[in-house]
């Protein structure tokens, strides 16, 4: 991978419900190992913008690379397997599923057994399921989450439903991590634990974060790069420092 | 999640259907008959287990796939076995089950071709499909008179005996449960609790729903040639709407998605009209003297009291009767 290409190019991307224009001719790119942010008011965008990330959605008009390659056409599971991998501004959990199965439901794309091998349940298929296990569990020491572990997710408590989300996203193995307001609905110290979280899981697994999130301490504190939506358009990108000052971010967000 | 010692009770179930066919010589052939239905109830609740339950699509064309297995078995018997020049022996024990893996595999075809296109609806609307397809099969068969027609199909060879029936019952919930206990097999888990997740996780959603469809639908087709095989006549209107919802009040009635429980649950709503049957032909003492309480009433009543058990079953235990509660906690 040349170090010039980003991870995720979006070009001159709009997406039309009917008569309305979501997401109109945004251009941005995410770059290899960025902690990249997405902010803007409400309804600006920034969930459909995830969903044509991810393949949710098909953009109108406009193309979305990721790492060099185009993402038309591919299906939500084909991009996670490429490497893209999210979290979910509702949670979205397995919620009958323990905490341990909701990670190990993860590790799908590497599974190197086929549907035969667990009607078989030969040495090898319990090698991996055993090795599987200990992963999870693994995963689940970084988060703290450990304890919990036989635990039905839907049991969690909100905070920690929110980190089984990043850890059963990570599971994944992903390129480029996309956060959907991961500190929504936490309190100051869970936040600065999150922040923390963050940018450890970016540096241990080496991998690009694209988050949205309304909370502008989390977003300034740790994004290298922040980009602007508003109705749909992206009115600026920059450092935290640049993007504070910028007169059309301000107008945005206070109103002319 | 992997139980090594998985296999050897699937060994021991063999043997022990095994042994029972063996003895079966001395066994009331009532009683046989109904110990064989309750097998063959086995097989078709533990696979709709694995497609309305674990993988929360909601079929009702469960009867349907019945009757293609057990119409393609039993013309297999009937037109093809004559003309093999094979032995009684060889009919029982290489061709009959020969016959009720090609049913098998004739309705998971069926399932299929139900399946691939209409795994895009959900919920009602993938209801409604599945039991217009059960219906289209019943007409079908009704309407083909190479088949019987509304006569029905008769002189289907008795093959089906304890061995065969609780052989391949024993297989069926083993196979439901490997494939589900496994990382590969909790996605179906997966996709029945949330699908947009399963998707951004790296399942293919649509592959796990035909897996599930099509598995299931073998066995179906499996227990169809199975039943042919008992009863040695078939009618079109076996294979009913009725049918289907027997079905699925065995999966509803054994807690959605649990491997026992609905196993439990297809022993007892086999039995329960039998045993209520039983109990119309008997009498009770009057204890004022006089003559005795006759029970017959139970006979004309039976449907009435089977559906009024299934009604307090569902108001008293909506998640069915072996349903462990999970513990729940308030969400926001």
């Amino acid at each position: 991978m040349s170090a010039s290409a980003p991870l995720l190019q979006l070009t001159d991307v709009t997406i039309r419900f009917g008569g309305l224009t979501a997401v109109s001719s945004v251009t941005a790119d995410v770059r290899e190992g960025e902690l990249a942010g997405l902010i803007g008011p409400n309804g600006a965008g920034k969930t459909t913008l995830f969903n044509l990330i991810t393949g949710v959605y098909q953009p109108t008009e406009g193309r979305i690379d990721f790492a060099s390659a185009g993402t038309a056409g591919r299906r939500p599971f084909h991009l996670t397997g490429l490497g893209i991998a999210r979290t979910f501004q509702n949670i979205r959990l397995f919620p009958s599923l323990s905490v341990a199965e909701n990670v190990r439901v993860a590790f799908h794309r590497h599974l190197r057994h086929g549907v035969w091998h667990s009607l078989l349940r030969g040495r090898s298929f319990v090698a991996e399921e055993t090795e599987l296990a200990a992963r999870a569990l693994e995963l689940l020491g970084i988060f703290n989450l450990e304890r919990l572990r036989d635990a039905p997710a839907r049991s969690l408590s909100y905070g920690d439903q929110r980190r089984l989300e990043i850890v059963r996203a990570l599971a994944t193995q992903p390129r480029l991590l996309l956060l959907d307001e991961p500190a929504a609905g936490m309190n100051p110290s869970e936040k600065d634990e999150l922040m923390r979280l963050i940018r450890f899981v970016r540096d241990r697994f080496g991998l690009a974060v694209l988050l949205v999130e309304h909370d502008m301490k989390v977003v300034m504190g740790i994004c290298e790069r922040i980009h602007v939506l508003e109705y749909g358009r992206k009115i600026a990108e920059g450092s935290p420092a640049e993007v504070r000052a910028d007169p059309r971010v301000i107008a945005a967000y206070l109103g002319d | 999640m992997a139980f090594p010692k998985a296999q050897r009770w699937l060994l021991a179930a063999l043997l022990l259907s095994g042994g029972a066919s063996a003895l079966s010589g001395s066994i009331d052939p009532y009683f046989l008959d109904v110990v064989m239905g309750v097998g063959v109830g086995i097989v078709l609740a533990s696979s709709l287990n694995l497609i309305n339950g674990f993988t929360g699509q909601f079929s009702l064309g469960h009867a349907g796939f019945m009757a293609v297995g057990a119409y393609t078995s039993a013309m297999l018997s009937t037109v093809v076995a004559p003309r093999t020049g094979l032995g009684p022996v060889a009919l029982q024990w290489v061709f009959f089950p020969a016959s009720l893996v090609a049913g098998g595999a004739v309705a998971a075809l069926a399932g299929l071709a139900v399946g691939a296109p209409s795994l895009r609806l959900k919920g009602d609307y993938l209801a409604i499909v599945t039991l217009g397809f059960g219906e289209i099969i019943r007409v079908v068969l009704q309407n083909v008179d190479a088949v019987g027609g509304a006569r029905g199909l008769t002189g289907v060879p008795a093959h089906t005996n304890l061995l065969w029936t609780f052989g391949t019952a024993s297989l069926t919930v083993y196979t439901v449960w490997a494939l589900l206990e496994s990382t590969r097999g909790r996605g179906f888990l997966a996709v029945a609790d949330d699908e947009v997740a399963a998707e951004a996780m790296g399942l293919d959603t649509t592959r796990y729903k035909i897996t599930a469809f099509g598995i299931g639908s073998f066995f179906a087709g499996v227990a169809g040639g199975l039943y042919a095989h008992l009863k040695g006549y078939l009618n079109p209107g076996g294979f009913s709407f009725d049918k289907s919802i027997e079905i699925v009040v065995m999966v509803i009635l054994g807690g959605m998605g649990r491997h026992a429980g609905v196993v439990f649950a297809a022993i007892l709503l086999t039995l329960l009209p039998e045993g209520l049957r039983e109990l119309g032909s008997r009498s009770i003492p009057n204890p004022f003297g006089g003559p005795a309480w006759s029970l017959d009433w139970i006979k004309d009543a039976r449907m009435i009291l089977y559906s009024l058990l299934l009604i307090l079953l569902m108001l008293l235990r909506p998640e069915g009767l072996f349903h462990r509660r999970p513990s729940r906690m308030p969400s926001s």
